[in-house]
């Protein structure tokens, strides 16, 4: 077992360290020193027999205060592995200057601090909003640098790959609608309006909420990663160099895919909404399936469908901007690419529900 | 003649974190000119500023005489035409084959005939040794392959400039060997000027004609000109220490 003795003399101090230091721990020594307020310290290591990380880091703390309070301090005949560790983990390392070190904020820095930075990012959101409806109405007149290719492949993974995933949500969503729904009218006697609830409910605003979800955490998702993946492997800077629009190349055909892509899915989710409200409603409420589908057609109306496609319409153009925004400012290591996919998903839905309170409050004061 | 490279008192850095303040150096035509320095000392950054992705923080720089800092869109977009790069890990498409990716900048500047386009797109795939490998995509090749097949692309223009960015990155010496050799083969058979970023002592001795050393400490531009006369006649430490991978250090400690 190591030890360490302490003299103090004329301002000096004298540490003699003996032994062996394994596994070591020792938190006087620094105190002891602290309290003498010493100009000068001496550190013989002459009769240190074992050692480890435990010594090394006595010494560097002693070392490091030693440097900061300005106390010249002597580490003699210490063992040569023992003071080639000390002085590499004391050399301050080149590039550490004030610029890099945290600063400490008061709270009224800090509040300006977020207020400016929530400022800079819409700022940063609008600009790349406009670039890429830009991007967007060239694509359309077909004068962009995207590849047909790159639309086709967006649209594929937009519209038919999430088909299926599409419809099994909507009908669980509709089968869930029409059985909350049955609990409240059956107070009533009038199970029967289940049809009406869950008709109007879907196909104005459901469906499209649902598809909404479901793409953001799919497809946005997938265009944050893609697009992250290419900013870490160079291929956006590629593009900047070779003086190619990211905006054109990458952003136009996911959004314009997207945007396609959702009138349609919604189109589908209203389907199986009211399929998964058929369901319960002939099959668990005993409802005459004749009757059923009686209310569904009369509750079925065409503004209702309308306002759901349009909603559908917007989400594509959130879900495509988040997805793509985030991708394209996605920082070039390994957790960028997990960031922005997750800020993604969460920024898409956020906007959503947004969108769709802007959209329903909008439609109201309309009578629409 | 006009060098195809002069920067004058460029500042590089992000936000306000100055990385390299007042550089000058010169990148003459047909040079193969490289930046050197430690890690973290700010070639990356140089090569940024260089190929437009991020603006100086101060002065300026010109290619072939223009002033690239201060010019417009489409002046930018010009010189850049006639400009090449080589990313670290090839910055190719994952999505596209290496003809598709060597045919990008192709389609999108030339007038040539898609029949045109898909021959040269061979050509220049020949002239980086991967004749035959067209329709293979990026993750399907090797790493050499992949810096080769960045080459061709940046080669597809018949660019005056070709920047590099640490090339020998991640190769094994042969392959590393043998892309250095297409570098001096492509400056002297094309007489394309090369300014290639690199800490690579192999590579700064056998393909280096001029250079420029940038110093983290001090955040200058501590030696210019050859690396073969550097190692002769070293400006001071670091420039010697660098060189000779800290031999004067080793010595110093014996």
């Amino acid at each position: 077992m190591g030890n360490i003795n302490i003299t103090s003399q004329n301002k000096t101090v004298t540490v003699v360290l003996q032994g062996d230091f394994i596994d070591f721990e020792d938190n006087s020594l620094l105190q002891n020193i602290t309290e003498v307020m010493p100009e000068n310290i001496s550190v013989d290591g002459q009769q240190i027999n074992k050692w480890d990380s435990s010594l090394l880091l006595i010494l560097f703390n002693l070392n490091k205060y030693a440097n900061q309070n300005r106390i010249s301090i002597e580490n003699l005949n210490m063992p040569k592995g023992l003071i080639k560790m000390l002085k590499l983990a004391l050399v301050v390392p080149e590039h550490l200057n004030q610029e890099t070190l945290p600063k400490n904020e008061s709270l009224l820095e800090k509040i300006g601090g977020f207020g400016l930075n929530v400022w800079k990012n819409l700022v940063t959101g609008v600009n790349f909003t406009i670039v890429c409806f830009e991007a967007l109405w060239l694509f359309i007149r077909g004068k962009s640098s995207a590849r047909k290719t790159d639309f086709w492949f967006a649209f594929e993974e937009c519209a038919p790959n999430a088909m299926s995933i599409v419809a099994l949500i909507s009908f669980m969503v509709g089968l869930i609608l029409a059985f909350v729904g049955a609990i409240q009218l059956k107070n009533f006697g009038a199970q029967v309006f289940v049809a009406d609830l869950v008709t109007i409910g879907t196909i104005r605003i459901m469906g499209a909420i649902m598809v909404g979800i479901i793409m953001a955490g799919r497809t946005g998702a997938s265009f944050a990663a893609t697009i992250g993946s290419m900013q870490v492997n160079e291929e956006i800077d590629a593009l900047k160099t070779m003086g190619i629009s990211w905006a054109e190349f990458l952003v136009a055909p996911r959004m314009a895919a997207l945007v396609i892509a959702m009138p349609f899915l919604t189109m589908w989710a209203d389907f199986f909404g009211i399929s998964g409200g058929a369901f319960v409603g002939i099959l668990a409420l005993d409802i005459p399936a004749t009757e059923y589908f009686e209310h569904a057609f009369n509750a079925w109306s065409m503004k209702n469908f309308w306002v759901g496609i349009f909603h559908g319409f917007v989400f594509g153009f959130i879900i495509s901007l988040c997805g793509c925004y985030y991708g394209i400012n996605c920082s070039k290591n390994a957790d960028g690419v997990g960031i922005a996919t997750t800020k993604a998903v969460v920024s898409s839905v956020v906007w959503l529900i947004v969108a769709t309170g802007i959209i329903t409050f909008v439609f109201e004061r309309l009578g629409i | 003649m006009i060098n195809k490279i002069t920067a004058k008192n460029l500042s590089i850095g992000y936000g306000e974190k100055v990385i390299i303040k007042n550089a000058d150096f010169e990148v003459k035509n047909n040079d193969i000119f490289i930046i050197m320095g430690a890690s973290g000392c700010g070639k990356s950054t140089m090569l940024k500023v260089l190929t437009g992705l991020i603006p100086p923080l101060k002065g300026k720089f010109y290619i072939n005489g223009t002033d690239y800092v201060d010019a417009d869109e489409q002046t930018k977009l010009n010189i850049m035409k006639k400009v090449g790069v080589l990313y670290q890990s090839g910055g190719l498409f994952s999505s596209m084959t290496l003809a598709e990716n060597v045919a990008l900048p192709l389609q999108k500047y030339s007038t040539y005939s898609k029949k045109t386009i898909d021959e040269l797109v061979s050509l220049k795939l020949a002239l980086v040794g991967l004749d035959g490998f067209n329709d293979y995509y990026p993750s399907q090749i090797s790493g050499g392959m992949k810096k080769r097949a960045g080459l061709a692309r940046a080669l597809a223009l018949d660019p005056e400039i070709v920047y590099f960015d640490e090339p020998s990155a991640g190769l094994d010496p042969l392959s590393s060997a043998r892309l250095d050799e297409l570098m001096q083969d492509i400056n002297q058979n094309l007489k394309t000027t090369l300014v290639v970023v690199t800490h690579e002592l192999s590579s700064i001795f056998a393909i280096g004609t001029n250079s420029v050393f940038l110093d983290a400490k001090t955040k200058t531009v501590q030696a210019k000109g050859n690396p073969a006369q550097l190692l002769k006649n070293p400006p001071n430490e670091e420039v010697y220490n660098f060189l000779t991978r800290g031999k004067h250090h080793e010595k110093r400690a014996e």
